[in-house]
C-alpha cells in the first residue's frame, strides 16, 4: 500500500487521540518493556572484552573489536615532537571547543586537532536544546533528580551535580559570547518541557540550539586565534612510560603523514559512536562519529564505564530513504505530537524517557502493530499536524524550520502529513570514567563531552548533552591549563603501547581491526 | 575495514531490498550509474569516491558538503548541500573546494560600537550592487541580500532573525561580485545582538546569585545522604 493511503488513518483518528491522557509506566512495567526490547537488552549483540583495563566486562561486538583492536602507530615511530603546546585538545565539536577557549582564557598555549573540520560534530545537529534549572518552579536539585530518574539511578552522583549547579553560569558565558536563546516577553529566557524531565528548563534557539552554539563557538575559536589542526585525526596517545599521558600521535588525513604532539594535558572530545552502527541501527550521528576517544584511552590505561548501554533515540526518520537515521527532534514531541501505530492507536506516553518510548516503538513493530514502507523498513506515526492543530497554524513552521525544511526538501509537508519514524542509534551513554574536573584514570588526560562517561547513567535525558559538553569541556580546559603552569613537558614513549600489543597477542582475534576506525566504510567497492 | 554485525545494507541505502531503477549522473565531469532518489553524498560513495573533505554532519547542519549542480538540460546552475538533495537522471554535480574567505577576528569585549565597527571589520559589507547572486546562491533559501543590507543599516536584530538557519556553507562568499562574506557579516551581526543589544535575563542571574550563596545546600545535603531506597523513592515521586 501507498503510505500516502497508510497515513490517512492518523487524520481520521486525530481527533479521538486528542482526548485521551496516557501514564506513564509504572517503575516495573517500564524495566520489563526495556529488557524484553530495547537494543541493549539483545544478549547476542554483547561480548565480553577480552583484556585490559575493563577485561571481563560486556560491550557491543562493534566496539569490543575496536577496544582490542591495532593502533596504526608503528613501534618505532620517531618521536620528535611537531608540536609542543601545553593543551592539546582532540575534537572539534562542542566540548572540544569549550576546553579550547577555557584553557586559552587560562593562559595554555592550545592546540585543537580535528579529523574533519572545527565544527562538524553532533553538537551541531542538536535541535531539542540544553537543560538548564532557572525557572521559580525549578531548581539545581530538581534537574538532578529528573536526571537520576532518566539514567535508572547509575548516574554519577558527583559529575552529576557539578553539572546542574554549574548550568546557569554556563548559560551565562553562551549568552555573553552572543548566543541566541529563545526569550520570553519579559527578556527572560523562555524554557520549553523536555521528555523525562518534571519541569520545563530547555532553554532553546527554536530547533537550532546545537547550530548557533556552534556557530558562535567556532567563531570565538577563530576570533581568539587558537591554533588548529583540521583533517589531522589524533590515532594513539603518548606516555611517560609511568603511566601518565605526556602528548598524542594524529594523523595528518590529507598526506596519511603522523604528526607528533608533546603536550602537559591531552583532552579526547571526540564525541560517540554512531557510525559503528551497533546492532544495524540507522544512526542521527555525524560522519566522524567512531568513538576513537575509547580505544585510544584504553590502549593507554584508563577505564572506561557503562558502555554496555547507548541510547536508541526514539524518533529516527525511515521515510523518506533518504533521511533514514535522521533525527525527528524530541521537540515534536515536548510540543504534543502522538506516535501512532499502524492501527491509529496511541501506546505510549510521549514524554516519558527515551529508552522507554524506543522499547515501546520497537514492541508495536515486533508485535505487528509497525507500519511497512515500499523499501521494507518498518516503523510507526508521529502526528506532526497535530501540532499546528494544538498551537494554531504556523507553529511547525516557526518552532521547527530546520525539521520542517529537512522532509520539504523531498516533497514531504510535516505540517499536513504525518512523518514515519523507528528508533535510530544516537548517543553513549558511557565512556571513559572521569573525575569532576574531566581527568580519566591516566594522569593528565582529560576527556570531555559524549567520549566520557559515568555522568548520564544508562539513559541520558534530553538536552543534558549541550550542558556536558559546556560544563566538563570547561573544567577539563580550566584545570588541564592551570595544571600546566606548573609543570614541564613529559617524556614521549609508546611503552603503553608495546605493553598493549603485548598483552593482546596472547588473545585470539585482537589486533584484527585498525583502531581508531576515524570513518565508516561507505564507498563501494566493486 | 569489515567489522563483524556490521550490516551495511541497512547502514546506507538498502540497495538489494529496493531493486532500484538506475541513473546516469555525471560527478565533475565523469558519468556514473547510481541509484535513483539516493543523496548527492550517497551517490559519490556509490561511485567509488571517498569524501572526507565534504562529509561533515550528514543531516543538513554543518554545512560542509556545499555542491554546485545542474539538472537535466536546465541552463541553470544551483546550489545544494550533498547530504540533503536527492540525485536524478540526467543530473550532474560537482562538490564545493573550501572557499578562501576572509573572517575578521574581533574581540567581542574590546568592541565599542558593534554597529559602527561592522565597517571596520567588513569594510566591503556597504558596497553591496544587488545583485542578489547570495540569494540565489543560498540552498536554505535566506534573503541573503537583503540580510547585508540590514546589518549595514543596523538592524542586527533582522539578521540574527534571517541568518538562525544559515549553516555556513559559504555558497553565498564566491558568487559575490562585492566580494563581501554575506555569512560572516551576519554571524558578527548575530554575535553582536546577542552580547550587546538583547536583555539582559533577570531570572537567570538571580539563578546564578541564589547558587553562588547556598540556598540550595539544605536541599542537596538531604538528598546526597539519602541511601540509594530512599533516593529512588523520591525519584519514583517524580510526576
Amino acid at each position: 500500500m501507498q503510505i500516502q493511503a497508510l497515513q490517512e488513518l492518523v487524520h481520521k483518528t486525530r481527533d479521538a487521540r486528542r482526548k485521551q491522557t496516557l501514564p506513564k509506566f509504572p517503575a516495573n512495567e517500564r524495566d520489563t518493556l526495556i529488557k524484553k526490547y530495547h537494543p541493549d537488552s539483545r544478549e547476542n549483540a554483547y561480548r565480553p572484552i577480552k583484556f585490559g583495563p575493563n577485561a571481563g566486562e560486556l560491550t557491543v561486538r562493534e566496539l569490543a573489536a575496536l577496544l582490542e583492536g591495532d593502533s596504526p602507530v608503528p613501534a618505532d615511530l620517531d618521536l620528535t615532537p611537531n608540536y609542543s603546546v601545553d593543551v592539546l585538545v582532540v575534537g572539534g565539536g562542542g566540548a572540544g571547543s569549550a576546553a579550547a577557549l577555557h584553557a586559552h582564557a587560562h593562559g595554555a598555549k592550545v592546540l585543537l586537532a580535528t579529523k574533519l573540520r572545527l565544527g562538524d560534530s553532533n553538537t551541531v545537529m542538536a535541535q531539542g536544546g540544553i537543560q538548564i534549572a532557572i525557572t521559580d518552579e525549578d531548581s539545581p536539585v530538581q534537574h538532578f533528580l529528573d536526571t537520576l530518574k532518566g539514567g535508572h539511578m547509575k548516574n554519577d552522583h558527583r559529575l552529576l551535580k557539578t553539572m546542574v549547579e554549574e548550568g546557569p553560569s554556563i548559560a551565562k558565558w553562551l549568552l555573553d559570547l552572543g548566543v541566541l536563546f529563545d526569550r520570553d516577553p519579559d527578556g527572560n529566557l523562555h524554557v520549553k518541557k523536555g521528555g523525562g524531565s518534571s519541569k520545563p528548563r530547555l532553554l532553546t534557539c527554536s530547533d537550532y540550539t546545537g547550530l548557533e552554539i556552534m556557530r558562535v563557538l567556532k567563531d570565538e575559536v577563530l576570533n581568539k586565534k587558537i591554533q588548529l589542526l583540521e583533517f589531522s585525526a589524533a590515532v594513539e596517545l603518548l606516555s611517560d612510560g609511568e603511566g601518565t599521558c605526556t602528548g598524542a600521535v594524529l594523523q595528518d588525513l590529507d598526506n596519511k603523514r603522523f604528526v607528533v604532539v608533546v603536550a602537559k594535558a591531552v583532552i579526547l572530545a571526540t564525541g560517540g559512536i554512531g557510525r559503528l552502527h551497533i546492532q544495524g541501527f540507522p544512526t542521527s550521528n555525524h560522519y566522524g562519529a567512531t568513538g576513537d576517544a575509547l580505544p585510544m584511552a584504553y590502549r593507554i590505561g584508563a577505564k572506561l564505564l557503562q558502555i554496555d548501554t547507548f541510547q536508541y533515540h526514539p524518533t529516527g526518520a525511515v521515510y523518506p530513504e533518504q533521511l533514514i537515521g535522521a533525527l525527528v527532534t524530541e521537540g515534536i514531541r515536548s510540543e504534543g505530537g502522538h506516535l501512532v501505530n499502524a492501527k491509529g492507536e496511541r501506546f505510549v506516553n510521549e514524554l516519558d524517557t527515551r529508552d522507554v518510548v524506543s522499547s515501546s516503538i520497537i514492541r508495536e513493530c515486533e508485535e505487528g502493530r509497525g507500519v511497512r514502507t515500499v523499501t521494507g523498513r518498518i516503523g510507526v506515526w508521529l502526528d506532526t499536524p497535530l501540532l499546528d492543530l494544538e498551537h494554531g497554524p504556523g507553529t511547525l513552521e516557526k518552532h521547527f524550520p530546520a525539521m520542517v525544511r529537512q522532509f520539504k526538501r523531498y516533497g514531504l509537508d510535516i505540517t499536513k502529513d504525518p512523518v514515519l519514524i523507528y528508533p535510530t542509534l544516537h548517543y553513549q551513554n558511557g565512556g571513559v570514567q572521569i573525575d569532576v574536573n574531566g581527568e580519566s584514570g591516566v594522569r593528565h588526560l582529560f576527556v570531555a563531552g559524549e567520549a566520557s562517561g559515568g555522568l548520564h547513567g544508562r539513559n541520558r535525558l534530553m538536552g543534558n548533552s549541550l550542558l556536558d559538553l559546556m560544563v566538563f569541556g570547561k573544567r577539563a580546559g580550566t584545570t588541564a591549563a592551570e595544571r600546566a603552569k606548573a609543570m614541564k613537558h613529559g617524556k614521549l614513549t609508546l611503552e603503553h603501547l608495546a605493553r598493549f600489543r603485548a598483552e593482546a597477542r596472547k588473545h585470539s582475534g585482537a589486533l584484527a581491526v585498525r583502531s581508531p576506525m576515524l570513518f565508516p566504510d561507505y564507498v563501494r567497492k566493486e | 575495514m569489515e567489522l563483524k554485525g556490521f550490516d551495511k545494507n541497512i547502514a546506507i541505502d538498502q540497495e538489494e531490498v529496493l531493486r532500484p531503477k538506475m541513473v546516469t549522473v555525471e560527478i565533475a565531469g565523469k558519468k556514473y550509474e547510481v541509484p535513483e532518489g539516493i543523496t548527492v553524498i550517497k551517490a559519490l560513495w556509490y561511485s567509488g569516491q571517498e569524501v572526507i573533505r565534504g562529509a561533515g554532519c550528514l543531516g543538513g547542519f554543518c554545512g560542509a558538503c556545499a555542491t554546485y549542480y545542474r539538472t537535466k538540460d536546465d541552463p541553470k546552475v544551483r546550489t545544494c548541500l550533498a547530504c540533503s538533495t536527492a540525485v536524478e537522471d540526467g543530473m550532474s554535480f560537482t562538490m564545493v573546494p573550501p572557499f578562501p574567505a576572509r573572517k575578521a577576528t574581533y574581540q567581542l569585549s574590546e568592541l565599542k560600537d558593534p554597529k559602527q565597527d561592522l565597517f571596520n571589520l567588513y569594510p566591503e559589507a556597504p558596497l553591496c550592487r544587488n545583485c542578489n547572486a547570495c540569494t540565489e546562491a543560498c540552498p536554505q533559501g535566506i534573503d541573503v541580500r537583503d540580510g547585508v543590507w540590514k546589518a549595514v543599516f543596523g538592524d542586527f536584530k533582522g539578521v540574527s532573525e534571517m541568518f538562525m538557519d544559515c549553516v555556513m556553507c559559504g555558497l553565498c562568499v564566491p558568487v559575490c561580485i562585492a566580494d563581501i562574506a554575506p555569512n560572516l557579516v551576519a554571524l558578527y551581526a548575530s554575535r553582536a545582538q546577542g552580547a550587546f543589544f538583547s536583555e539582559k535575563p533577570v531570572r537567570l542571574h538571580e539563578r546564578i546569585d541564589e547558587i553562588a550563596q547556598g540556598k540550595y545546600q539544605s536541599e542537596w545535603d538531604r538528598i546526597l545522604d539519602m541511601d540509594e531506597q530512599q533516593l529512588k523513592g523520591v525519584c519514583a515521586a517524580i510526576k
